[in-house]
């Protein structure tokens, strides 16, 4: 694979909801094994973004092709709701953290594993009797929900319900639990969102190593620049619907019109990109 | 200035007094109005029938004041008695070494139930009216723990559970009386049919969540209720079917008979065999169902149901189909419907739509509600409880609907989540530890 390969490409992509356009003829590139950041004031349309490429919104118009390591090429847009993460192997963590808090750590691993597990228990009618071959499938599982679990630092929560932990501890096992459906490519909306200077530190770190580790290419949304700035290969920004730049994360930071775009809309934010230059 | 330091605070608790007694006298006459309003026409005014058929009414104001009066008065204390007591917390009701000795008892009562189950028709083998009720009992169990599946594992709430019922006793019923087919080839035919009809039922309905599915589910059962009632031809309509066959074992009728079973073993002929026989019939097919859904539980169809429960959105984002897995949670839990339908047809003999009505459902539902939703054990108490209970309070003849209605509220107040409101994991590495019922979801359809 060469450094230029990409394996998301959305050309043209257009969301409207009713009048409003969200999301308008907007074309990036997210290459292979690389980590693409999606920036942009709040409202610039990157959670539209985000839900046109997992299948929950249909877009309006425009195409979203994904190119597998086998060559195997999948239009996003004509498959629809769980097909997404089934077959074009696309992950997703919420902005708003979606676990499902009556369920332990590990239950919430072995239900991403839903589809695999499925096969392997013969549609529920091997496992029903017990099968051996189930029984291993099974196990399998656990092995890989455990080696998540480590990986992420929950392993000694492993029995907890997902709802007593931690916020921090949540975001990760959600990382964790979309790892677990052994995508190719991952979505991050807002991982860093909530967390502190040393849990963002060791969150870009978790990235960096699914990237380099698992060859996962991962697509993040992020308002935290320090995150940002430090993992990613290639930086969008969005603003109002429509790409404003795009680059490595050195130039989009001196673009004169994303540091318009931030002080137009957010102050802080806008500090936040021109403070990291330091 | 001493004292008016001292004054200072009883001043202040004069008004705050006042404004409590005032609170109180308010929501003592509301009660009191309510009451009035409500029992004007219940109790201020008899009407009955005359010889010719003429309404005769009279005026019972002495009694409508005093019940109206008791209740302004009762309403006070209530009141007066919670500003003493204070706030009770619900849940700290109960102190944690109780609450923990309960978990003990809770995980030796499976066992002592089940085994004193086997043993009824033992111990009662000459009541003939406990064996009944122990049949009627295992029969809502089964009834509770099929629903069981779609409310509390897949947090489907479904208001028509009857249909499939009614489909499993009127499959068997008709298969066994026009084709003469035996219960045991019916029996899986009468769950498949019941199944399909839970599929067809989870068609439409699959984009429905919450009050709208239990609003659906609910036209669901009263549809197939007068289908049954109108489709005279087939089903007999109000008449019912009668002649229903009786289960035989392995071909043996359980009959007075040259060939039935007590001749046979050579032993004299007793009614009661037969319901022993069945008694054993519906804990065996009970005993399936728990057994099924508990393998269930622990294998992804089941995560992914109590996932879909937790969080809808969630399962589709990591790729679960959550139409089939939705139309697998309708169909298994019709499947045990139907199966429960089946036997009630060959227990009875006879069946006609009056046994199918909407309060089979409901009485359903709050057996699974308060058994605590997902809860296999909580189920079988709260069926326990229910059916076992109406009839204990039998009675009281005509105060057993209200004694039952304040002990389900009481239950209610005290286990808001049901009898048994915290849920299993279904696979742990190191401990699996009950959760904690605040943590685990509804569901929202």
């Amino acid at each position: 694979m060469s450094d230029t390969d990409s394996i998301l490409t959305v050309d043209r992509l257009s969301m409207r909801f009713g009048g409003i356009v969200a999301v308008n003829e907007l074309s990036f590139d997210a290459g292979r094994r690389r980590i693409t950041a999606l920036i942009g004031p709040n409202g610039a349309g990157k959670t539209t973004v985000f839900n046109c490429i997992t299948g929950f919104y249909k877009p309006t118009g425009g195409t979203m092709r994904l190119a597998h390591d086998n060559g195997r090429e999948i239009a996003l847009e004509r498959l629809n709701d769980f097909r997404i993460s089934k077959q074009a192997k696309v992950a997703r963590t919420f902005q708003n953290i979606r676990l499902f808090p009556g369920m332990t750590a590990l239950e919430n691993l072995m239900v991403a594993q839903h589809n695999a597990l499925m096969l392997a228990s013969g549609f529920t009618f091997l496992g029903l009797f017990g099968a051996p071959s189930w029984r291993a499938a099974e196990r399998r599982a656990i092995e890989r929900a455990t080696f998540w679990l480590k990986r992420v630092g929950l392993i000694d929560r492993a029995d907890d319900a997902a709802g007593n932990l931690a916020y921090g501890d949540q975001r990760r096992l959600e990382i964790a639990r979309a790892m677990c459906t052994e995508p190719a490519l991952l979505c991050l909306d807002e991982p860093a969102a909530g967390l502190n200077a040393r849990e963002s530190a060791a969150l870009s770190e978790l990235l960096l190593s699914i990237r380099a580790d698992h060859g996962t290419s991962i697509l993040l949304i992020e308002h935290d620049m320090s995150v940002v700035m430090e993992i990613s290969d290639h930086v969008v920004v969005m603003d109002y619907g429509v790409k404003i730049a795009e680059g490595a994360p050195q130039t989009v930071r001196d673009d004169p019109r994303v540091i318009a775009a931030y002080l137009g809309a957010d102050e802080q934010e806008a500090i936040a990109v021109m403070e990291s230059d330091a | 200035m001493s004292g008016g330091r001292v004054t200072a605070p009883t001043t202040d608790h004069k008004p705050a007094r006042a404004h409590r007694a005032a609170f109180i006298l308010k929501k003592a006459l509301l009660s009191a109005f309510v009451a009035l309003v409500l029992f004007s026409l219940m109790i201020g005014i008899r009407t009955e029938a005359g010889p010719t058929g003429q309404l005769i009414y009279w005026t019972r104001f002495s009694e409508l004041a005093s019940l109206v009066g008791a209740v302004f008065i009762g309403s006070i204390i209530v009141e007066l008695m919670r500003q003493w007591l204070g706030p009770a917390p619900t849940a700290n009701l109960i102190p944690p070494p109780v609450q923990n000795g309960l978990a003990l008892a809770g995980r030796l009562i499976a066992p002592a139930l089940l085994i004193f189950t086997l043993l009824v028709p033992v111990i009662f083998y000459q009541q003939r009216y406990i064996l009944d009720l122990a049949i009627l009992v295992l029969t809502y169990v089964m009834l509770g723990w099929g629903l069981n599946v779609v409310v509390g594992l897949a947090g489907l709430l479904d208001l028509g559970y009857v249909a499939f019922y009614a489909v499993g006793a009127y499959s068997y019923a008709l298969l066994a009386t026009t084709f003469g087919l035996s219960f045991w080839i019916c029996l899986p035919l009468a769950g498949i049919l019941a199944s399909l009809w839970g599929v067809m039922l989870g068609f439409p309905v699959l984009r429905l969540r919450g009050d709208y599915l239990a609003i659906v589910t609910l036209a669901f059962g009263e549809i197939i209720r007068l289908v049954i009632v109108n489709w005279q031809s087939l089903t007999g309509g109000p008449n019912g079917i009668s002649g229903i066959p009786r289960p035989t074992l392995f071909g043996i009728p359980l009959t007075p008979a040259d060939d039935g079973l007590a001749a046979r073993l050579g032993i004299e002929f007793d009614p009661t065999h037969r319901i022993v026989f069945l008694f054993y019939v519906i804990l065996a097919l009970a005993l399936i169902t728990n057994w099924v859904t508990i393998r269930l539980r622990r294998l992804p169809i089941g995560r992914a149901w109590e996932a879909l429960r937790e969080d809808e959105v969630a399962c589709r984002a990591l790729g679960i189909n959550t139409t089939t897995t939705k139309l697998t949670a309708f169909a298994t839990g019709a499947l045990f419907g139907g199966f429960a339908g089946a036997f009630f047809a060959t227990r009875q003999g006879f069946i006609s739509p009056e046994s199918f009505t909407f309060q089979e459902s409901a009485l359903v539902l709050a057996i699974v509600v308060l058994g605590g939703m997902g809860s296999q054990l909580g189920v079988a108490l709260a069926a326990l409880a229910l059916i076992g209970g109406f009839e204990l309070f039998r009675g009281l003849e005509q105060y057993r609907m209200l004694v039952f209605g304040i002990a389900m509220v009481l239950l209610m107040i005290w286990r808001p989540r049901g009898l048994i409101g915290h849920r299993a994991p279904t696979v742990y590495l190191k401990r699996a530890e009950a959760i904690s019922s605040d943590l685990v979801k509804e569901g929202h359809g």
